[in-house]
């Protein structure tokens, strides 16, 4: 029996080591070596310079906006929908999950048609005598387009850890004489931290890596690493430096996780 | 009076975030009818996208390769992921944990990080980019939307239904498809339809993985960016869209009926 169940978890264990963990190995690999094999770190420092230093920067300093937008449009959200009882979960696909099947880089380019000199949405506010919106090809642009593609990726996980949340907690803690703020900050909340924090993560490290939203709304003039990255290795063919600024990107990513891990002690609650 | 208007705040909230979420859809809905090429003018209402979207060999290629792609990379990952997730599931709690902690890291790491490494490996092997290494890729982002949605609703079971199968003289396979498989069924479809929706919608992986000439609609479009998107393409999209909407309301509307049936039996 127990033979059994080792053969069957043989076919994931060859998949996750062929696919996952080898390519990881791959990237190490080129990240320390020149192109004659030889043991280097300038992939490394290739960081420091000042375009690539400068996108990174740029690009931790936006998904921590971005991160901070979310999070503050989101847990309202979540919570409105969390006590709203009705029917839920075939809802919350119904708003969250749907506009995925339009494709992400038609929805983002579309962000572009609305926010346009002449666009949609400065046609409204010109009608209303209300001064332009000049954002497009902006930062500004960058977190929006962030903010709306991850989203759903904050509401979700929050949503969860808050319809998890025991009523009778919350009742007993009004039946002890808490008001509805200190309800909120000292039951609910905590509770509702696991959400919060892979919430974090789901948003932070997608946003500080991205390359497509910062090409198709800042104008291909703003560069965040992602950017960097994603021209080290189509455009330049340098695997190497690509592989050196890729691991560096790891860090920030282990770095975050790390720190989120710490919080979250029930583990990834996005399904 | 004072709930009233925090009801009232509520709603305005919840319909001012669904405009944020569905504004750019409703954007390329009217984009798809707008007889003027460019992106920028209204042209008038014409439905002539819809009929030469058909005659796009290109569109309809990447279309081809789009869904083929999408229906088996997120079938082998549905069928290795719930393999994989009763194995981990019988494991102790070391192994289990180093388990999870390797499935983890297609989900948390980035895209363009996973994208790059999978491009690295194939290179590495000198494997010829194009169908394969693209649905190898996108298994391999897959298979942990399938193992995380399989493995709450196999806590849940109880093993004691499956051994008592046994005992009562039922092959372990037996036994599993009818005791185990049933239990978990929600876990595995959700799994499948969370991989398909992640595969239809992947652009990064794709764009490190593909080969010259090898298309999914994702890359299409990222190369038209620059050229100009054809208009057939946001016929296209909004086809899908509203064939998905349809299709949701129709499962969401069925198991209502279903629960109400048992309730009147």
């Amino acid at each position: 029996m127990k033979n059994k169940k080792n053969l069957l978890a043989a076919p994931y264990t060859i998949w996750a080591a062929g696919f996952i963990l080898i390519p990881l190995v791959l990237v190490l690999y080129y990240a320390f070596t020149t192109k004659s094999g030889s043991f280097t770190i300038d992939n490394i420092t290739a960081i420091t310079s000042s375009t690539n230093i400068k996108a990174l920067g740029l690009s931790v300093l936006l998904s921590l906006i971005s991160t901070v937008i979310c999070l503050i449009l989101a847990y309202p959200l979540a919570m409105i929908l969390a006590s709203s009882g009705v029917n839920q979960s075939s809802f919350m696909v119904f708003i969250f999950i749907l506009p995925m099947w339009m494709n992400f880089l038609l929805r983002t380019l579309a962000w572009q048609t609305l926010l346009e000199k002449t666009g949609v949405i400065n046609s409204i506010l010109k009608s209303l005598n209300l001064p332009a919106l000049n954002i497009i090809n902006t930062p500004y642009a960058i977190i929006l387009g962030m903010v709306y593609n991850f989203l759903p990726f904050m509401v979700l996980p929050i949503y969860n850890s808050l319809i998890k949340i025991d009523i009778n907690v919350i009742n007993a803690a009004h039946d002890l004489g808490a008001n509805n703020v200190q309800t909120l900050s000292r039951v609910i909340f905590p509770l509702s931290l696991p959400g919060v924090i892979s919430g974090i993560t789901m948003v932070f490290v997608p946003a500080l890596t991205t390359f497509v939203i910062s090409d198709l709304l800042g104008g291909a003039k703003i560069l965040l690493i992602g950017n960097v990255i994603e021209q080290e290795f189509k455009q330049a063919n340098n695997w190497h430096t690509g592989s050196g600024l890729s691991f560096v990107l790891m860090i920030f990513i282990v770095i975050s996780i790390f720190i989120t891990n710490k919080y979250d002690k029930e583990g990834g609650s996005i399904i | 009076m004072k709930t009233k208007s925090a009801d009232f705040l509520k709603k305005l909230y919840v319909t001012l975030i669904f405009i944020f979420l569905y504004a750019p859809i409703v954007t390329l809905v009217v984009l798809s009818f707008n007889s003027s090429k460019t992106r920028a003018k209204w042209g008038g209402f014409t439905t002539k996208w819809y009929f030469s979207l058909f005659k796009n060999d290109q569109i309809m290629n990447a279309l081809y390769t789009t869904i083929i792609i999408a229906i088996l990379s997120s079938l082998i990952a549905t069928i290795l992921g719930t393999i994989a997730s009763i194995a981990i599931n019988s494991m102790n709690r070391k192994l289990r944990s180093i388990y999870m902690g390797v499935t983890n890291i297609p989900m948390l790491n980035a895209d363009i990080v996973t994208g790059i490494s999978l491009m690295l490996l194939f290179i590495a092997c000198s494997v010829r980019f194009g169908f394969g290494t693209v649905l190898i890729s996108h298994i391999t982002f897959n298979i942990p939307y399938v193992i995380l949605s399989v493995m709450p609703k196999l806590k849940q079971t109880n093993v004691s239904t499956y051994e008592a199968a046994l005992d009562l003289g039922a092959t372990p396979l037996f036994a599993f498809f009818k005791v185990v498989f049933p239990d978990i069924f929600p876990g595995v479809l959700s799994g499948f339809m969370l991989a398909f929706t992640m595969s239809l919608d992947d652009f990064i992986i794709t764009h490190f993985n593909k080969g010259p000439g090898f298309d999914t609609l994702s890359t299409k479009i990222y190369t038209e960016v620059k050229k100009g998107i054809k208009p057939e393409m946001y016929a296209l999209s909004t086809i899908i869209f509203v064939s998905v909407f349809v299709l949701l309301i129709l499962v969401n509307s069925l198991p209502d009926k279903t629960k109400e049936d048992n309730k009147n039996k």
